[in-house]
């Protein structure tokens, strides 16, 4: 006779050693787990709130300067380096970010500190200032009884107003009345590139076609040159002037310009004849620019006391920053981790932000970061549920800002209707619907 | 500053304002930096005075020396010393100016110049052309930009496969260029590490002679270049492919053991015969597909027959043959071992003709004897045989019609009881027994054709002519000699039939037993005739002709054709479509419904309203709207509570039901509704089935990526946490998109990647870059 008993194999159970893991029998029959929709939203809705409960993005403020600042400049080997240079220009200083602390001053120009940019080898640094000078100075700090003396100075005709350094070789650019390209060996520009009488106020060149650069000019035009040609390549001329400038590190050819009429523009620089993408969110001139390493995402410095994050591809910001005291923000960078984004303001100080508000730094367990990357999935899928979408994207601001969002809001509102009303007392097909993306473009020049 | 330096600067500052401009392409210094030298000391000059005029003293007599010769020798400005006005290219501006036509002069006398050249030259001497104007700055300096953007543009999109990729990535790694981890050679490590000792130096001599790999020791550069040779995947997918080439391969030889130790001799001629037909069939193809490999086969075909033409295999020459020779009076499988022996010798030795070989379609006749390849005949020596000379008997039209006179008789005698579906299913099981039948007679006939003459079969590939009439003669011989058998056969079939089957056997085993001899050969005739349209179908025209006469004297009782056996040939072919329906189709007759009205008078609107009624007619739209609206009512009403448990408080059990008073107590009757707000409105529903509480969570407008709502419903449906998932796909799922390391330093995209992109776009979902 066969008895039937309950019989469990331990093996199937017990385990071999207590750091082995504990073998939890799943069933995963739909009927025994109900509801999975209702419940999964109600986990993306409580993510969703923890993530703007968590989103703490400043860090630190680094006081040190005795004028506001004018411009900063990331190593290009070190995390923990940083370095500004202050309004009033007496000073350079270097950060370290780890210690929240100013490791050196150097006094580097009379005058505004216009310009700075790291080598790409890490070792020194050139700054240009108001009183027409290049220097470059090495990185370490000078032993001890030696003088604080720059490693080669360059006397220049004008004010330079902005420069930066190729990404690979030893050759720099310079901006001014016109666009200088610096051999580090020489003391004369190899080569220097004018198109009508202009003023820069930035170059950059491009990180991927590293002989590619791009500058922005005060007649409103953004000019695009090749270090191997000797005339510049092609220009666009905006409706306003743009700022400052910055390549996509990881998209050979995009880049994005901040602009005085408050918004961004990514352009290909194969079809200028239109931005690629408008970047609006700001409701004061965008003063600086800066992508992040990855290239999915830029940070921008405004006017308006705040900087905001903007996806490279999307309109609006995803995020905005801002504190009670920053005033109005002159540079802006991301950091080459992507975790941090720096800011330089009017106020003399440097923020330290996290380029994502509500992450958690250090190190992860691992339970910890599937349970981060499950939250940020289900945050992902419901994205478009209002609950949800309300809640991550409500962000405070401080009042000024969103009465001038507002009041930009009406205007833009009214100018639509206006134009509306126009379109429709006017012969049909004179007065054609131009989109927002032609709207800033006057002209490209060739 | 020295002192040469300075001295060009002096020259520079007192150079005429016309070298100046013939030398803009010196070196540019500083307004700053000559000012200052200007202000140098003075006490200098003198001396270089003093050098100025020995100069002078060694040209003048250079230039002395150099009158000696006779001719004027052009000076050569030589770079010494650095000098502000020496140009790079060693051209001093001083001196005289060099013309085109001094250098142009020099041409003529110069043999090393080609002519073509020269004559080149002087024809542009000769044209008085003048060169057309050139741009304006403007213009050129517009195209020159044009033409670099161009350049640069092309350049920069190089990297669109790149961006895209990365764009599309459902994870990217960064930083991309990672170097992999895990531990290093020490050789990497340490980089100053060199072998001092005699052993080590001498080891890695060696090493570096056999070009074996030092510090990374794993690869030797061959197979780092096979390896670079040949990605992953490909090496991947080769790898199974020669996996399943061996296990097929391992497969096949498994078998064909298997089949090398079946004994069985029958089974090994079945197979050989079914290899042989597979052969021919290919054969056939490839003489339509493939001529050339056709050609190739056919000529060891060629071969193989000149080899046993050479030989005495097959020859009834061998001992084993001489002694079969001896047995073949008492014993008649030796007999017939005999005959097949000398069958094979037959069929190895027969000449092989085909459509290759000759292309005259008017020689059809004699050609399709041939047409099949000699190591077939055996195979096909039954019906399949495509060469009616070789089966011994004759077929053709009259004969045919003969056998479906039979046939109609047959189906005549019991036409009187059977209704005429039953006729046709008779046909046709009674095809499926000719088939056999036809099979058994033939082969025994082949049989009896061999054992009676087996000379004729041998030359039978002769001569067409003789070849009728011994066939003929062969065919009569034949005929006579074998009804008996025939018959005897055939009854005993044709009782198994019946056994089986029809309730008309009775009547039809009469018929068959008067009508046998002739049915049989009707059969036979039919079958013959059937296999040779099979084969031959287009030259069966051209057949019947000389078969004719033949067969004529062959039957004895022409008869008139019937439909019937048509009809038999037909369905044997191909499938018909009676046969396959066993039921009749009913023919639907539907009255003529008037397509259009002739009375074109009446009334457009009362038209209108007629077509509308006779379009919803039986449609009550009104009752049905409220009906609707009753049950929309209805469901919309709450619904008793009932909270009563049977067998509290009181007895429980079938047919048992709760009190009275517990119902009263525990069915709960749920408070009225809000009235309806179509209440009111007769012809309205309005639904209040929308919660807004709900409303508040759902999504009120299709979001952009998406295309419609199904799409975005079925992302939304599927869950994606561990309650549902497994652990893999839950992992696979919640991949983020960006995955950064703590702590290291992103860079740029760099140039490696777009070539390493360019060498393999592969279509990795996660792109790790390392």
């Amino acid at each position: 006779m066969k008895v039937k008993v309950l019989s469990r194999n331990p093996d199937d159970y017990v385990r071999e050693t207590k750091l082995d893991i504990q073998r939890v029998p799943r069933n995963y029959d739909p009927t025994l787990h109900p509801f999975e929709l209702s419940r999964e939203y109600t986990r993306a809705l409580n993510a969703t709130k923890l993530e703007r409960v968590f989103a703490k993005p400043f860090l630190a403020s680094l006081d040190g300067h005795r004028d506001g600042v004018n411009c900063m400049a990331k190593h290009t080997k070190s995390l923990s380096t940083f370095l500004s240079g202050s309004c009033d220009g007496e000073v350079a200083i270097m950060w370290n970010l780890t210690k929240h602390e100013c490791v050196r001053t150097l006094q580097a120009h009379e005058g505004f500190v216009r310009g700075m940019v790291v080598r790409y080898c890490g070792t020194s640094f050139f700054t240009v200032g108001d009183d027409k000078t290049i220097k470059q100075w090495k990185m370490e700090a000078p032993g001890y009884g030696e003088e604080e003396e720059p490693l080669n100075t360059i006397l220049g005709k004008t004010v330079f107003t902005g420069l930066d350094h190729h990404w690979q070789e030893g050759v720099f650019a310079t901006c001014g009345q016109q666009v200088d390209i610096w051999d580090e060996q020489r003391s004369s520009p190899i080569r220097s590139f004018t198109w009508g009488v202009e003023s820069f106020s930035s170059i950059r060149f491009n990180p991927v076609e590293t002989e590619i650069l791009a500058s922005c000019a005060s007649d409103r035009s953004i000019v695009l040159y090749d270090m191997r040609e000797s005339a510049p390549l092609k220009k666009v001329i905006m409706t306003m002037r743009s700022n400052t400038l910055c390549w996509n590190p990881m998209e050979a050819y995009y880049f994005t310009c901040s602009n005085e009429d408050y918004n961004l523009y990514t352009y290909d620089m194969r079809y200028l004849d239109q931005p690629v993408t408008v970047h609006m969110d700001h409701v004061s001139a965008v003063l600086d620019v800066d992508y992040s390493p990855t290239g999915r995402e830029f940070v921008s410095a405004s006017f308006d006391k705040t900087i905001r994050i903007f996806p490279k591809d999307v309109g609006h910001s995803r995020e905005v920053y801002h504190t009670k005291r920053m005033q109005h923000v002159i540079c802006v960078k991301w950091s080459s981790d992507n975790k941090y984004v720096l800011s330089g303001s009017d106020e003399m100080n440097i923020r330290l932000w996290k380029a994502y508000a509500a992450e958690k730094l250090g190190v992860l367990a691992p339970r910890e970061r599937q349970a981060i990357n499950y939250n940020q999935k289900l945050k992902e899928k419901f994205q478009h549920h209002p609950q949800i979408r309300r809640i991550s994207h409500h962000r405070h601001l401080p009042k000024s800002i969103y009465h001038q969002t507002k009041e930009l809001r009406i205007m833009k509102e009214a100018r639509r209707r206006k134009e509306r009303n126009v379109r429709k007392h006017s012969r049909p097909g004179t007065v054609p619907v131009v989109s927002e993306k032609e709207k800033h473009v006057v002209t490209v020049v060739k | 500053m020295d002192k040469v330096s300075k001295k060009s600067i002096k020259n520079c500052s007192s150079q005429t304002p016309e070298s100046a401009e013939l030398n803009p392409d010196e070196v540019y210094i500083d307004e700053a930096e000559v000012e200052e030298l200007n202000a140098a000391d003075e006490n200098i000059i003198c001396e270089e005075e003093d050098a100025c005029k020995d100069e002078r003293k060694r040209q003048r007599l250079l230039e002395a020396i150099s009158a000696l010769g006779g001719k004027r020798k052009r000076k050569l400005g030589e770079r010494s010393e650095a000098a502000v006005q020496m140009s790079e290219f060693t051209v001093s501006g001083e001196g005289e100016k060099v013309n085109l036509s001094d250098l142009i002069g020099t041409i003529d006398k110069n043999a090393a110049i080609p002519a073509k050249t020269k004559k080149q030259l002087k024809t542009l001497q000769q044209s008085n052309k003048t060169v057309e104007c050139p741009l304006s700055k403007q213009e050129s300096e517009r195209i020159q930009r044009d033409v670099a953007y161009q350049k640069a543009a092309s350049e920069v999109s190089q990297w669109k496969g790149v961006i895209k990729q990365n764009q599309r990535a459902e994870q990217l790694v960064f930083p991309l260029n990672q170097e992999p981890s895990g531990p290093k050679p020490f050789e990497r490590v340490l980089t100053s590490w060199k072998a001092q000792t005699p052993l080590e130096q001498e080891i890695f001599s060696l090493l570096s002679i056999n070009k074996q790999p030092i510090h990374d020791p794993i690869l030797t550069p061959t197979e780092e270049a096979s390896l670079r040779a040949m990605s992953l995947e490909e090496a991947k997918v080769r790898h199974a492919e020669l996996q399943k080439a061996r296990a097929l391969q391992s497969y096949y030889e498994a078998k064909a053991r298997r089949e090398r130790k079946i004994k069985s001799k029958k089974y090994h001629k079945v197979q050989n015969k079914h290899k042989r037909k597979e052969f021919l069939k290919q054969f056939d193809e490839m003489v339509k597909t493939n001529p050339a490999a056709a050609l190739e086969e056919l000529n060891k075909i060629e071969l193989a027959r000149m080899q046993e033409r050479m030989s005495l295999k097959h020859q009834n020459s061998g001992k084993w043959a001489k002694s079969q020779v001896i047995m073949a009076k008492y014993d008649e499988g030796a007999r017939k071992s005999m005959q097949q022996q000398l069958e094979v010798n037959k069929d190895l030795t027969q000449k092989l003709v085909t459509s290759l070989n000759n292309e005259e379609d008017s020689e059809i006749e004699e050609v399709s004897a041939e047409v099949t390849p000699a190591f077939v005949k055996d195979a096909e020596e039954g019906l399949d045989s495509s060469n009616p000379w070789m089966r011994g008997k004759l077929s053709a039209e009259p004969r045919e019609k003969q056998t479906s006179d039979s046939v109609d008789l047959t189906a005549e005698g019991f036409g009187g009881n059977a209704s005429e579906d039953e006729e046709d299913k008779h046909n046709v099981a009674e095809t499926e027994e000719e088939a056999l039948l036809r099979e058994f007679d033939n082969r025994r006939k082949h049989r009896q054709i061999q054992e009676a003459d087996t000379e004729l079969i041998l030359c039978l590939d002769d001569d067409d002519n003789e070849d009728k009439e011994k066939t003929k003669n062969a065919a009569e011989d034949l005929d006579t000699s074998d009804k008996e058998e025939e018959l005897s056969q055939f009854t005993s079939l044709m009782q198994g039939l019946t056994d089986a089957h029809w309730d008309i056997e009775a009547e039809f085993a009469k018929t068959a037993a008067d009508t046998s001899s002739q049915l049989e050969q009707s059969f036979i005739k039919i079958g013959t005739l059937e296999d040779r349209e099979l084969l031959s179908q287009e030259d069966s025209a051209a057949e019947k002709v000389p078969v004719k006469p033949q067969l004529s004297t062959s039957t004895e009782n022409p008869l008139p054709a019937s439909p019937v056996t048509e009809k038999k040939r037909k369905r044997k072919r191909g499938i018909e479509l009676k046969h396959v329906l066993t039921k009749e189709t009913n023919i639907i007759h539907v009255p003529l419904a008037p397509t259009f009205r002739d009375s074109e008078d009446l009334d457009e609107s009362l038209d209108q309203r007629q077509l509308i009624k006779e379009a919803f007619a039986g449609d009550d739209v009104v009752s049905d709207f409220l009906k609707d609206k009753r049950k929309q009512e209805d469901t919309s009403k709450p619904k008793l509570l009932d909270l009563t448990l049977p067998g509290w408080g009181e007895w429980g059990g079938t047919d048992l039901k709760p009190s009275r008073n517990k119902q009263r107590r525990f069915r709960i009757k749920a408070a009225l509704p809000p009235p309806r707000k179509d209440q009111n409105l007769p012809s309205v529903i309005i639904l209040e089935k929308r919660n807004s509480s709900v409303t508040l969570h759902q999504v009120n407008t299709l979001p952009f990526p998406f295309e419609n709502h199904a799409q975005f419903e079925s992302t939304i449906r599927c869950p994606m946490g561990r309650t549902w998932n497994t652990e893999q796909t839950v992992k696979k799922i919640t991949k983020p998109k960006v995955v950064t390391q703590l702590g290291t330093i992103i860079e740029p995209m760099n140039r490696e990647r777009l070539g390493k992109k360019l060498v393999s776009p592969g279509s990795q979902d996660s792109v790790k870059l390392s």
